[in-house]
């Protein structure tokens, strides 16, 4: 295999890797910081309880993105020295922003976070939960305006094959950013929702009937349930949105070779690339129409406009894009039927705890059915983008680094070992966690004192 | 409002190479004594480790953010060198980085994965902070070297890289010192001793090479006037040696009395050494091949990032120095309560 193919290769895993546990820190710490104010405000114990458990988590996430989010920053220049050289001027100022008002924010107040309960007056508490939720938040907020611009490029110029920027007010508010943050902010909140509701369930399963593993599954539930439809809303605009600025993806995520309309909606197909036709096809009439122009005869965009007059494929690879697509709608669409199934038992019955078995039994690997939506839906974008790295200013293959193919190999080999090995530590460990807390070896079998009481007591495991 | 301080292509990459080699001291100082508390591992007994890890555990997060933010601004600031840089040290990049993946990741599961497992976390741990320090200093002699890949610049990279990792035990047992007492004070005292014949001998190698490899740097160093100018240097850093020997003679005291002072004066031994390096490489990036205004951004870009830079410098400063301050005084056992 040659350098690009690798380098694509690895940076793909990187990033997969990386983006797993950002996904769950930016939504679990606002998540926390909501624990933390229902115990404020009621100083119910459960809540104390719930923040424990799940600050856990949050530790064990924040430091699995912090190590391979460090490896993502020397990726640039290690692999993709291209990149920055063309559009470093652009790409430089945002990544700097991020490191400065999020990174440091939130590797800071982390630590009072994490270990300052009793070394602090509870509102700094408090607000070091609120400032590291923010901090999430922020760091998504631009990496993903850089993503975005690297999609829809805009206030920009090139002079002698560097891109400078002009308006900053339009490289930020891009035309795809909007929709990719608020799509990745509800998919943030949707993993973390399925993940506690997961977790839950376990412990329920196994006999943990306590008022916090109630308290956390019905949070996790309601959460999931409320955020499941704005996600299909959001993803829809983001489609349209997309159909707008990069057709030829869109052409790809829908499997159509040919332009025209009243175009079908395949649920399932399988596209083939050397004779340009899909077999096995599933369809609903007119779906595909429907759904991105609102009329049954709208015109669809086909993916033969995208190919030179040689013969070579402008457009990205389909298959990949095709699947990675339907593998995520139909988890979203799988997170809708299962979350509204529980709500309107909690509501009927009024209490968490009436959820029949099967239906917890399938909550239980659900608990990562938001990384299987979020990975899906970055593969879909990012492989749509191709041949392009920036759309339209700068190919995949003109940023590569000219480094040893062998070099770039065998570091990808023992990048995968190692995420890998801590792929598995860290599921097993969450799950060891929540056996752990069902056995009630966590603090709230400890005679629970009024109010002040629960200051100090275990250490840290 | 950019030619303020005269011609922008002059005075922001200067700003910028000064903003870099800020963030890569503070990093050098601040992840060198945790690499170093790591290093030190399998020196320590079994409930040592625990409060080793815990004098670190609130601030080690921050300290490797100085890392991205230097890195960050090669990156942003000169752009051309950062991927001449980073892809002449491809593997060592490599193994530094699956260092810090390990030791991040074993800082967590070391005391939440169950019980019998704790020992490969702390084996994951050692290991992993030695081998980003062995490959931070393997990087620094090449670098030295003008990123030249010959066997005679590996020797002299395998040197700095024991040097360089000595020099963080060091400082790692200095930061012990005042972080802890007892018997754990005790053996970071010894520690340290052990370790101070590394740092003169890494800091004499690396005046030694430098200044020998390039005759521009010998030039920099050895003419009238810059050698009086500059002879407070190596002096004051000569001083400092033997101050820190007389006081590692004479610690732990009974009151506690001077536990700072290690710690003190290794910052400020190895801040020295910093600008010393700084003025010999000064204007280059890439030793020897490009300097800082060849390899600059565009002014309009570094400007916009200054502005940002401004403000939010000074508050990460009052944010870290509020950490510091609220996790003060001897290391106790971590708590999340
Ligand atoms: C829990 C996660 C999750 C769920 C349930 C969904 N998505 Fe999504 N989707 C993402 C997580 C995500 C993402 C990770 O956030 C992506 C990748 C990049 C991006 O901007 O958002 C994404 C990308 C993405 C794109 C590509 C954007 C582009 O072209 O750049 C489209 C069109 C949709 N989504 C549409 C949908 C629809 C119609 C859904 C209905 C069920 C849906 N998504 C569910
Ligand atoms: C975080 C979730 C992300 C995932 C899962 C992801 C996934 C991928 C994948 C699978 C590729 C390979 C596409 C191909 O070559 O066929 C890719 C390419 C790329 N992405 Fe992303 N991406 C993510 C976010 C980002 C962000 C935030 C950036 C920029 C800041 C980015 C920059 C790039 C670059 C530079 C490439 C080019 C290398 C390549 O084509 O392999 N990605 N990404
Ligand atoms: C190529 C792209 C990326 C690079 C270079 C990158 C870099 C980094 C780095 C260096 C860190 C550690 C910060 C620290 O020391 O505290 C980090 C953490 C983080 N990143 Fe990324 N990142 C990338 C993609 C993304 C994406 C796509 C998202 C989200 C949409 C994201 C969100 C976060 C968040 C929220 C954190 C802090 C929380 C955590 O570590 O779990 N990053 N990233």
């Amino acid at each position: 295999m040659d350098t690009l193919l690798l380098s694509r290769i690895q940076f793909g895993a990187n990033i997969s890797f990386h983006i797993l546990f950002p996904t769950i820190t930016i939504a679990l710490g606002w998540v926390l910081l909501f624990f933390k104010l229902r115990f404020n405000a009621t100083g119910d114990l459960k809540w104390m309880e719930a923040y424990r458990f799940w600050v856990k988590v949050f530790a064990l996430s924040f430091a699995m993105g912090v190590v391979s989010g460090i490896t993502m920053s020397f990726q640039f220049g290690t692999n993709w020295p291209g990149f920055m050289e063309t559009v470093g001027n652009i790409a430089g100022p945002l990544l700097a922003y991020e490191i400065m008002t999020a990174f440091f924010l939130e590797a800071v107040f982390l630590g009072i976070m994490l270990f300052g309960f009793s070394r602090v007056p509870g509102w700094l508490h408090t607000l070091a939960t609120f400032l590291v939720a923010f901090g999430t938040t922020m760091s998504a907020f631009w990496i993903l305006v850089l993503n975005s611009w690297m999609h829809t490029p805009a206030g920009f110029e090139m002079r002698d094959g560097v891109a400078f920027a002009t308006d900053w007010w339009a490289i930020i508010f891009n035309p795809s950013m909007p929709y990719r943050l608020v799509h990745m902010l509800l998919a943030s909140g949707l993993t973390v929702a399925f993940l506690i509701a997961g977790l839950s369930a376990f412990r329920w399963l196994i006999g943990d009937r306590g008022a916090e593993v109630r308290a956390t599954l019905k949070s996790g539930l309601i959460l999931g349930a409320a955020l499941i439809p704005l996600q299909i809303l959001a993803g829809d605009f983001h489609g349209l949105n997309t159909l707008e600025h990069q057709p030829a993806k869109v052409a790809a995520m829908e499997g159509n070779w040919e332009t025209g309309p009243n175009v079908p909606l395949l649920l399932f197909a399988v596209p083939d690339e050397e004779t340009r036709s899909n077999s096995m096809e599933i369809a609903i009439p007119n779906g595909a129409s429907l759904i991105l122009t609102h009329k049954s005869d709208g015109v669809v965009p086909g993916l033969n406009d995208f190919v030179a007059e040689d013969g070579t494929a402008l457009h990205p690879p389909v298959a990949p894009v095709f699947y990675s697509f339907r593998v995520m709608v139909g988890t979203g669409m799988a997170m809708l039927l299962l979350s509204w199934t529980a709500v309107a038992i909690m509501a009927r019955r009024r209490d968490a705890g009436a959820l029949p078995k099967p239906l917890l039994w399938a909550l239980v690997p659900m608990a990562f059915s938001g990384w299987v939506a979020t990975l899906a839906g970055w593969y879909t974008t990012e492989i749509g983008r191709q041949p392009w790295l920036v759309q339209g200013v700068l190919t995949t293959e003109q940023a590569v680094a000219d480094v040893p193919a062998p070099f770039v190999g065998t570091t990808l080999v023992a990048y995968l070992a190692i995420y890998v090995l801590l792929l598995a530590a860290y599921v097993s460990v969450l799950f060891y966690l929540a056996r752990k807390a069902a056995r009630g070896e966590g603090p709230r079998r400890r005679t629970p004192l009024a109010g002040e009481a629960i200051v100090a007591q275990v250490p840290a495991e | 409002m950019m030619d303020l301080f005269g011609d922008p292509a002059r005075w922001l990459p200067v700003t910028f190479a000064a903003l870099m080699g800020l963030s890569i001291l503070i990093y050098v100082v601040l992840d060198g004594f945790d690499l170093g508390v790591g290093v030190l591992f399998p020196f320590a007994g079994e409930a040592e480790k625990d409060r080793m890890v815990a004098s670190i555990g609130p601030f080690w997060d921050a300290n490797e953010t100085w890392l991205v933010l230097a890195v960050g601004l090669l990156l942003v600031a000169f752009p051309a060198a950062h991927g001449t840089i980073l892809t002449a040290l491809y593997l060592p990049v490599a193994i530094m980085l699956i260092g810090l993946i390990l030791r991040g990741v074993a800082f967590e599961f070391r005391v939440k994965a169950p019980l019998p497992h704790k020992g490969r976390w702390n084996f994951a741990f050692w290991s992993g902070s030695l081998m980003t320090s062995l490959s931070q200093g393997w990087m620094l002699g090449l670098y030295i070297m003008g990123l030249e890949q010959t066997p005679a610049t590996w020797v002299f990279a395998a040197l700095t890289a024991v040097f360089l990792t000595v020099g963080y035990s060091f400082i790692g047992a200095t930061w012990l010192i005042l972080k802890t007492d007892g018997d754990l004070q005790r053996k970071a005292v010894a520690w340290a001793r052990g370790g101070i014949w590394g740092l003169v001998l890494g800091l004499g190698a690396i005046s030694l090479a430098s200044p020998l490899v390039s005759p521009r740097i010998w030039q920099k160093w050895f003419s009238v006037p810059e050698i009086f100018l500059l002879a407070p240097l190596p002096i004051l850093s000569g001083a400092l040696v033997v101050l820190l020997w007389l006081a590692l003679r004479r610690l732990p005291t009974s009151d506690d009395s001077w536990a700072w002072f290690p710690f003190v004066a290794s910052i400020v031994l190895f801040t020295l050494a910093f600008f010393g390096m700084a003025y010999s490489f000064y204007p280059y990036v890439v030793p020897e091949q490009l300097t800082i205004y060849e390899a600059a951004s565009a002014p309009e870009s570094l400007f916009i990032i200054l502005i940002g830079t401004c403000i939010v410098l000074p508050m990460i400063g009052g944010y870290t120095a509020l950490a510091y301050v609220i996790f003060r005084g001897k290391a106790t056992e971590l708590r999340y309560d």
